[in-house]
């Protein structure tokens, strides 16, 4: 028997430690936003985020006066800083939606106090993200009729048959429902806060915010109706996202972009880096906030078991698309891969990129890496530097060597090209820092699901729960009056 | 008691003895009834006999509009109102407009499953008479109560108020209007 729980406590761990109840689940989240004073670590990691973020403001201010010559790309690399950054920051989202969509639907109920936040960081990275595509247009008022179809005075129509425009569609539905699922995920909350708050200006605030939510039972049951509705549609949309941005470089005929493996090994790459994200998180998060008993250490583990997959899927994909510039027979695409991993300028870039994606993950077989919070911290930055560089690569070494050897040239970066991508950090750290510091970090009325008292007894339970009623229904003298 | 009276609460510890209780209602053929959680509970749904909601259907709906809005939207730009060849393609170059449609197809549907349920759910609802009982602020962090509707045709102050006190909760209240 002894053993028999050994077992099941190792194979099925609890998703919530210590003892909690209810109400003390209800306090302990609540608490961080409503009762502790601010801590001190908050307002410094907030300052240095906001200053950083005004990095992002003189950035755009320069570029709209001076227009994108002050960026360094220009032909044959006409795509540079601007599309790394913005692929970057949106594959970073998609770990968000995978955990709170593709695992919901799974039921894999250590998502619950973990999706909360990560569905946040999609958000703020899809915002940092869509700022390149726009500013690279250098003028973005005019951007507009462009990317969006509006009956206009020139009457003309974006083109639809172009993958940038399938992008805009795809970008802006996904910014769009990523936030329709984070506030809903919220209304229950913010009634938890609206009903906790001694502050009037802040109960308010809440009490706007829940939209007047009571918790009546028919509300929930259209509530789980949407909830799972929301999930079943972001799996496909989160999958669709990173395809499209992928097409952008796959549809061209480019070679080391026209490949057909592009969008899954996109995806993955996206889940890849996004879990990393993810860890970067929550790693100080839970020790700042003493979340321990929330995410605990089997949340960190099984995110590096994702990170370790979608990295092996990763490095699955840079060696199909070396295999099929070979395979294709075709000059340019095997100079193309020739000249990327080491006979072009750019050898380094790419080596620097399988160190940082392909080796650094393997520590991950090991448990000793995985039980480190160190070492996961530790890779999991690598992992970001990684997936960074695996989109400079995918398209500098891929546009540097035109077909005509006279369009030749090298990329690299100016100042503005840095100070913008730096700046676009400082703007998603300091949403991060807002966020926890004014809306519940982990979703409270999910994780009251997970507490053993949640379950109805006698009603509707599983085989377990069933045996135990007959056995007790046997013992019993009198009928049970249920 | 003066006040006009919305219905009578009564609240309880654990979800067990809120379907429980939930049960004996409906089985004593109450209908305007209602219960709250502080999560969703889904015995709740059958013990208080809550028919399944049109929601799915409207979000379907919604979502077929999206499609076919989005199919209405490529056609009128490249086939009526500016037809142009581009890449060699027709002008209605069905697969190359797949992607909008299918992000216009998600992008309304999600939109109906949250307005379409805030909608059926009546939120936002700033005021409603369950906030008058000091204790129900429990609803949303540990307490479940349970809710007969002064409109119901069983309703008798007396005699509904000495039912509720009978299906064992903590503590029964009259809800003011």
């Amino acid at each position: 028997m002894q053993d028999n729980q050994d077992l099941e406590k190792k194979l099925l761990p609890p998703m919530v430690e210590g003892d909690h109840s209810f109400a003390s689940v209800t306090d302990k989240i609540s608490d961080v936003t409503l009762k502790k004073r601010t801590p001190f670590h908050w307002f410094i990691g907030f300052g240095i985020a906001f200053m950083v973020a005004q990095l992002l403001m003189v950035s755009v201010v320069w570029l709209l006066a001076n227009g994108i010559g002050i960026w360094g790309n220009n032909q044959p690399v006409g795509w540079a800083f601007d599309i790394i950054n913005f692929v970057w920051w949106i594959g970073i989202g998609h770990a968000g939606t995978l955990i709170s969509a593709i695992l919901l639907l799974l039921n894999q109920k250590w998502r619950t106090s973990i999706n909360r936040f990560a569905e946040a960081m999609t958000l703020f990275a899809v915002a940092c993200a869509a700022m390149f595509p726009l500013l690279h247009t250098g003028r973005p008022w005019l951007a507009a009729y462009w990317l969006f179809p509006y009956p206009n005075t020139m009457g003309i129509w974006p083109q639809f048959r172009s993958p940038l425009i399938w992008d805009v569609f795809a970008v802006s539905t996904y910014a769009t429902v990523s936030a329709l699922f984070w506030y809903v995920g919220l209304i229950p909350d913010f009634a938890t806060l609206r009903d906790r708050a001694k502050n009037k200006y802040f109960r308010f605030a809440y009490a706007a915010l829940s939209w007047g939510w009571r918790g009546s039972a028919r509300h929930w049951h259209r509530y789980e109706i949407t909830y799972l509705i929301l999930a079943g549609l972001s799996t496909p949309l989160v999958l669709s996202v990173h395809s499209i941005v992928s097409f952008d470089f796959s549809v061209s005929q480019l070679p080391g972009w026209h490949a057909t493996i592009f969008p899954p090994y996109f995806v993955a790459g996206a889940v890849f880096a996004g879990f990393a994200m993810v860890l970067i998180l929550c790693i100080p998060l839970r020790h700042w906030y003493r979340m321990q008993d929330f995410i605990t250490h089997q949340h960190l583990v099984y995110m590096a078991k994702v990170m370790l997959a979608t990295g092996l899927i990763v490095c699955y994909g840079y060696a199909m698309e070396a295999f099929f510039g070979w395979y294709s027979a075709s000059q340019y695409e095997v100079f193309m891969v020739k000249n990327r991993i080491w006979e072009g300028p750019y050898w380094w870039s790419y080596w620097l990129l399988i160190i940082c994606n392909g080796l650094s993950i393997q520590l991950l077989w090991f448990e000793r890496f995985r039980n480190s919070e160190f070492w996961l911290f530790v890779i999991s930055l690598v992992v970001s530097v990684g997936m960074w560089l695996e989109r400079f690569v995918i398209i500098v070494t891929s546009l540097h060597r035109d077909f005509l050897p006279s369009s030749w040239a090298m990329y690299s970066p100016q100042v503005w090209d840095w100070s913008m991508f730096i700046g676009t950090m400082g703007l998603f750290f300091t949403l991060i820092y807002l966020f926890v510091r004014f809306v519940p970090i982990i979703s409270i009325f999910e994780v009251r699901t997970l507490l053993p008292e949640a379950n109805v007894h006698g009603h509707h339970q599983d085989f377990e729960e069933n045996v135990v009623m007959v056995e007790e229904t046997y013992d019993r003298t009198d009928p049970p009056n249920h | 008691m003066a006040d006009k009276i919305y219905g009578i609460m009564a609240e309880f510890d654990t979800p067990t003895q809120l379907v429980d209780a939930a049960n004996r209602v409906r089985e004593a053929g109450f209908k305007k009834t209602d219960a709250f959680s502080p999560f969703p509970l889904h015995e709740i749904d059958e013990a208080l006999g809550i028919k399944r909601s049109i929601l799915p259907y409207m979000i379907f709906a919604s979502g077929i509009t999206g499609l076919l809005g989005g199919l209405g939207l490529v056609y009128f730009v490249h086939v009526i109102d500016y037809p142009i060849i581009v890449g060699g393609r027709p002008h209605f170059s069905l697969p190359a407009f797949i992607p909008p449609m299918y992000e216009l197809t998600i992008l309304f549907s999600a939109a109906m499953a949250v307005f379409g349920m805030l909608f059926l759910n009546g939120l936002p609802a700033p005021y409603h008479p369950v906030f008058n009982v000091p204790r129900f602020a429990l609803a949303t962090r540990e307490k479940f109560f349970l809710l007969i509707e002064a409109k119901d045709e069983l309703y008798d102050y007396e005699k509904t108020r000495a039912f509720m006190e009978g299906l064992g909760g903590q503590e029964v209240f009259d809800v003011p209007e």
